[in-house]
């Protein structure tokens, strides 16, 4: 007789649920650990170079050199910790990481100014933390050319110009995040990150844990199909999460000011799809392995780092070589925060992420279909043993 | 000695019998570095831009000239109406958009000021913040350029622009290659990883398998058993330090300017403390799945707080005193250093000493309980 699949989800549902409700303390976790990440990470992290420790050393000790040290102490961007002597204690100083960068002023400074030679200063950077080194370089650069600038207009009114304006007016407009918060940027990534790494790993022990236990032997010779035993695992796993969700999403709301500028519900289905992929994905490492152990190293090792870093969270996709680029289309939090910044961010209709939307559901199915298939696999191989032990 | 060995060797038979968890333990780290080495780039070169000229004169191309030829900006599209941007940024295709309105040669040839917009998408706000800081410093250069043009025509007298020329030097890192301080970070991180839930599981699995009774009635003692259990372990994340080190410096390059040895010698002082912390979550759950939740709850925070991305120095306070109990920080700075800034023993003991404390106290901590749970 053939037996409908869904008629046996509700049995396993039951069973899932009632052995979570069993270890309450993973049950807490699942559900209050992504908040509390949330609430540690968006307040203790962001993006911001400001306040870099920097050393001066004037060479020149003239009124233009002091003015451009000042330029330098007056932005929120440098912080003047110490001004030395000679170039060669910088060195020392930097390998400490007492200061992260170095203006060096020679003799000839304001010399050169007066006489209308352009005068080159030297500006010195920690690269060893490529990021702040760069945008730091940056802020260097725009000081002196702002300084530059002052310097030029200043030389035009001493030969005689009159009114002088500049000539240009760059006027700067931020889209959607005018203040250039890092907390707008940061909270949808963090909420795709910590969902991620959370739920992957507390659906990978769902199968696994059967097999070390020795009762997925009683499930397989029960007349339950692969599909419904999946599903039925799958469904309570869900639920629990879309309230960890939801947490989430009103705790970035209340506490760091990220409303939902778009549609909720598109924001509920992209979420939906993104929790049934990132557990889908936790349930297909537990059909794979053999041990718990093994489960769990598996799930941290691709999730933690390939959703940091793959996903477009703190690095770009399109600065990537392509091959890269093609491995982040295995990583569903790429897919959901894209649509996640679209719709909280910018407020975006369904135009701008419906693609995906569709990427996120084909992963998932995908991921669930390799999961139903790798356990039939094992039923095959267990049976094989069981018939080699028989005979 | 010779219980702590009959230890070591069933927990060696025991880790074989998964034959899945070895190319785990081995391959996965290099594959990951492999990934993450050319992922890890924030390089904020050719930034694609909208470029919308409605003036189309001499003077508004030269300008769109200058931003394009900067280096850091490159055209991803170019349209007629301003009402078109907004179609670009929403869908991610560019990050920028320049405005160039009708009238912007004339204003400039007769001496008024001219307008430009520059648009920025916000919502990546790192790209974005770099973004403006070059869009304003080439459009301040024009400016200056045709500033000392018009001056020039007027009075025709030679003067030429004051340019203090910045002479970028950059220590360590001179092409400020994101690469380099991501990679020393994904081995700091990928040990701890390793180690920690391994130990985590260590004695827990044990426990619910129920042969912790038996090795309690067998005439081993609690510190053999913990050394037992501990030092394959060590080895493990000796043996992925190595392989990651040598993927870092022969395939990616990533300079090793100080001393391999000591490098070496403190992953242990760092294992000393992810295996203690390892231990500890053991001690404390009754389940793998319980142990496996809590262990996230020290990796995660320890991650992300360790400055391995986000600088401590823009933390707020509380949390910067926070890190201060992190050992991931401590050993951040101490690979970091040797590899790339050729530190030595001078300037790292501080970081040393501070690995060696937190590993003794987490360790002393969950031995002392592990020995309570015995009786």
């Amino acid at each position: 007789m053939k037996v409908l699949p869904y008629a046996f989800v509700g049995p396993v549902m039951r069973k899932e649920f009632r052995q979570m409700r069993r270890d309450s303390r993973s049950l807490v976790f699942m559900v209050l650990l992504p908040a509390f990440l949330l609430l540690m990470f968006g307040f203790a992290l962001n993006f911001d170079v400001k306040h870099i420790p920097l050393a001066v050393v004037d060479m020149d000790n003239s009124r233009a050199s002091r003015d451009l040290t000042d330029k330098f102490a007056a932005t929120e961007y440098f912080d003047v910790e110490m001004r030395l002597d000679r170039t060669g204690d910088v060195d020392g100083l930097m390998a400490r990481e007492k200061i992260r960068a170095a203006l060096v002023i020679p003799e000839t400074f304001s010399e050169d100014l007066l006489a209308g030679r352009s005068p080159s200063v030297q500006f010195l950077i920690d690269g060893a933390n490529a990021m702040s080194g760069t945008t730091a370089a940056g802020y260097a650069a725009s000081i002196l050319q702002s300084y530059s600038q002052r310097t030029t207009l200043e030389a035009l009114e001493r030969r005689g110009a009159r009114r002088l304006t500049l000539p240009l007016k760059a006027d700067v407009r931020v889209w959607y995040n005018p203040e250039l918060r890092s907390a707008k940027f940061l909270v949808p990534g963090l909420m795709a990150f910590i969902l991620m790494v959370i739920l992957t790993t507390s659906t990978a022990f769902s199968v696994v844990r059967e097999k070390e236990r020795g009762t997925m032997e009683q499930l397989r010779v029960s007349p339950l199909p692969n599909v419904s035993l999946i599903v039925g695992k799958l469904v309570p796993y869900v639920l629990i999460s879309l309230a960890s969700a939801h947490l989430v999403l009103g705790l970035g709301w209340v506490l760091f000011g990220v409303a939902v500028e778009g549609s909720y519900v598109l924001l509920l289905l992209a979420m939906i799809l993104f929790l049934i992929a990132g557990l889908a994905q936790g349930l297909l490492i537990s059909a794979i392995t053999q041990t718990q152990q093994v489960a769990f190293l598996l799930s941290i090792l691709t999730t933690i780092l390939p959703t940091f870093i793959l996903s477009g969270f703190v690095f770009p996709i399109r600065n990537m070589p392509l091959v890269i680029q093609v491995v982040t289309y295995m990583i569903p939090a790429k897919y959901f925060l894209v649509a996640l910044r679209a719709i909280i961010i910018k407020g975006a209709g369904l135009p701008a992420f419906w693609g995906q939307l569709v990427m996120l559901a084909g992963f998932a199915a995908a991921t669930l279909a390799l999961s139903v298939a790798m356990l039939r696999r094992g039923n095959r191989a267990g049976r094989r043993r069981g018939r080699e032990g028989a005979s | 000695m010779r219980a702590i060995l009959s230890i070591l060797w069933k927990e060696f038979i025991q880790l074989r019998r998964d034959p899945k968890l070895f190319p785990v333990l081995f391959i996965s780290p290099i594959l990951q570095l492999l990934l993450l080495g050319y992922a890890a780039n924030l390089d904020v070169k050719n930034i694609p831009s909208v470029i919308c000229d409605m003036d189309r004169t001499a003077a508004s191309r030269a300008f769109i000239d200058d931003f394009l030829n900067s280096g850091y900006f490159t055209a991803a599209a170019r349209v007629g109406r301003t009402g078109e941007i907004d179609a670009r940024l929403d869908h991610g295709g560019a990050a920028i958009a320049f405005v160039v309105p009708r009238g912007f040669g004339d204003d400039l040839a007769a001496g008024r000021q001219a307008p430009v917009q520059i648009i920025v998408d916000g919502s990546e706000s790192q790209t974005a913040t770099i973004g403006v800081n070059y869009a304003t410093m080439v459009a301040s250069r024009y400016s200056q350029k045709v500033m000392l043009d018009a001056f020039e025509r007027s009075r025709g007298r030679g003067l030429k622009p004051v340019l203090v020329n910045p002479q970028l030097r950059v220590w360590y890192n001179p092409d400020l290659k994101s690469r380099n301080f991501m990679i020393p970070g994904v081995l700091g991180l990928i040990l701890m990883i390793t180690t920690t839930t391994l130990a985590s599981l260590g004695v827990v699995r044990e426990r619910e398998a129920g042969t912790m009774e038996q090795l309690i009635v067998t005439p081993v003692r609690p510190h053999q058993l913990i050394l037992g259990k501990l030092l394959p372990f060590v080895l493990i994340g000796l043996i992925d330090a190595v392989f990651v080190l040598a993927v870092a410096r022969l395939w990616f390059g990533v300079p090793l300017r100080g001393s391999a040895a000591l490098l070496l010698a403190l992953c242990l002082a760092f294992m000393l403390t992810t295996l203690g912390t390892g231990l500890f979550i053991s001690t404390i759950s009754r389940t793998q799945q319980q142990a496996m939740l809590t262990s996230m709850f020290f990796i995660m925070p320890q991650m992300m707080l360790s400055g391995f991305v986000f600088p401590i120095e823009n933390m707020p306070p509380f949390f910067q005193a926070l890190t201060r109990v992190i050992p991931l920080r401590y050993f951040l700075v101490i690979i970091r250093g040797i590899m790339l800034k050729g530190t030595g023993w001078a300037e790292l003991w501080p970081q040393a000493a501070a690995l060696l404390g937190l590993g003794t106290l987490i360790l002393g901590l969950s031995v002392s309980r592990f020995q309570k749970k015995l009786e």
